[in-house]
């Protein structure tokens, strides 16, 4: 198969990209306003929201985001981190036979803007017979905009609301979070190691200070996903 | 104190903390592509790699949300159900915060 890498093939993956739009600027929005509930100052939200652009790892982030950072937190933060992200490598591994050839630097450069969005509508492209590789790239290209954009504007939103407590605002986070759940549901045995995680997670929480309650209960439910009937 | 404790704790650990990060997206978002070209993954490691998503948003909102009382317990259920019955993120978080911001004005902090 002849592929190709081309601005045309950027601009149709940025325009298929138009449907995931709303969610993800309503994604942005509610981690800007909780960002600046945390106090997180405005640059260090941005280089997160521009350089990690990953918004479920962020928001879990915010959740741990510390006033004094020890060697032992920046850790945790790291693994909280890679482990949310986890499920990039198996996106990654998917897409590799249609990456396959080209130079190592726009292959990595394609995956630093891939999203869960846009590698969705990238393999439905491929599946469809698309060989411009630029799709990928102009696909991320836009949600990268999108992302910032909306991020900077519901952080803005969220300084300015004056009892943030008062209209639930401290909860953004779980509320959003919560809500995911939903499109993630195919059935109850999808949720059998969820209800593992949960569990898992609250006796960690209560036992053990610190967040490798996070930690603890995703890699229950994973190991739940891969071993349970 | 070590010095290098001190530069962790001070006006640097944020941006350590958010350079961390970074890393470990890059890692997850390249390695697939760049490593597993040659290798394969298991069914098991398959099924762990799907389990995940709902697994980190269970254990990242349950004990916050349970320690955080009824009114928050009460806006994530409402949430959850808002957008079962909508799909739409914006309404969900619109019903949440509202009847968080309801219960904890009807109830005695």
């Amino acid at each position: 198969m002849l592929h190709t890498f081309t601005f045309d093939g950027m601009i149709e993956g940025a325009r298929k990209t138009f449907p995931l739009m709303p969610g993800t600027a309503i994604f942005a929005m509610a981690f800007g306003a909780a960002a600046a509930q945390k106090n997180l100052p405005f640059d260090q939200m941005l280089l997160m929201t521009a350089f990690v652009y990953a918004g479920a790892s962020q928001m879990v982030a915010l959740e741990m985001w510390q006033q004094v950072w020890s060697w032992s937190t920046l850790l945790t933060a790291m693994s909280v981190t890679a482990v949310v992200n986890a499920r990039m490598f198996l996106m990654g591994v998917a897409i590799q036979p249609w990456l396959s050839g080209a130079p190592t630097w726009r292959t990595i450069l394609k995956m630093f803007f891939m999203t869960d969005g846009t590698w969705l509508v990238t393999m439905r492209y491929q599946r469809e017979g698309g060989t411009d590789r630029g799709f990928l790239l102009g696909s991320g290209l836009a949600m990268w905009l999108l992302w910032a954009l909306m991020c900077i504007l519901g952080y803005v939103a969220g300084a300015l609301v004056p009892d943030p407590h008062r209209f639930g605002f401290d909860m953004i986070m779980p509320i959003f979070f919560s809500a995911m759940l939903i499109p993630l549901w195919q059935g109850m045995k999808t949720a059998q190691p969820w209800v593992i995680a949960g569990i898992v997670a609250v006796v960690v929480h209560a036992l053990v200070p610190g967040y490798g309650y996070i930690i603890a209960g995703a890699l229950a439910g994973a190991l739940a996903g891969a071993y349970l009937p | 104190m070590t010095e290098l404790e001190e530069f962790v704790s001070g006006a640097a650990g944020p941006y350590l903390a958010i350079f961390f990060m970074v890393i470990a997206t890059f890692l997850c978002r390249t390695g697939g592509v760049l490593l597993m070209s040659r290798l394969d993954i298991s069914p098991p490691l398959e099924r762990a790699l799907r389990a995940l998503p709902g697994s980190i948003v269970m254990a990242t909102i349950l004990p916050m949300t349970i320690s955080n009382g009824f009114p928050a317990i009460g806006g994530v259920i409402t949430a959850v159900f808002a957008m079962w019955w909508t799909r739409l993120e914006i309404v969900a978080l619109i019903c949440g915060l509202t009847v968080i911001s309801l219960l904890r004005f009807i109830l005695p902090v």
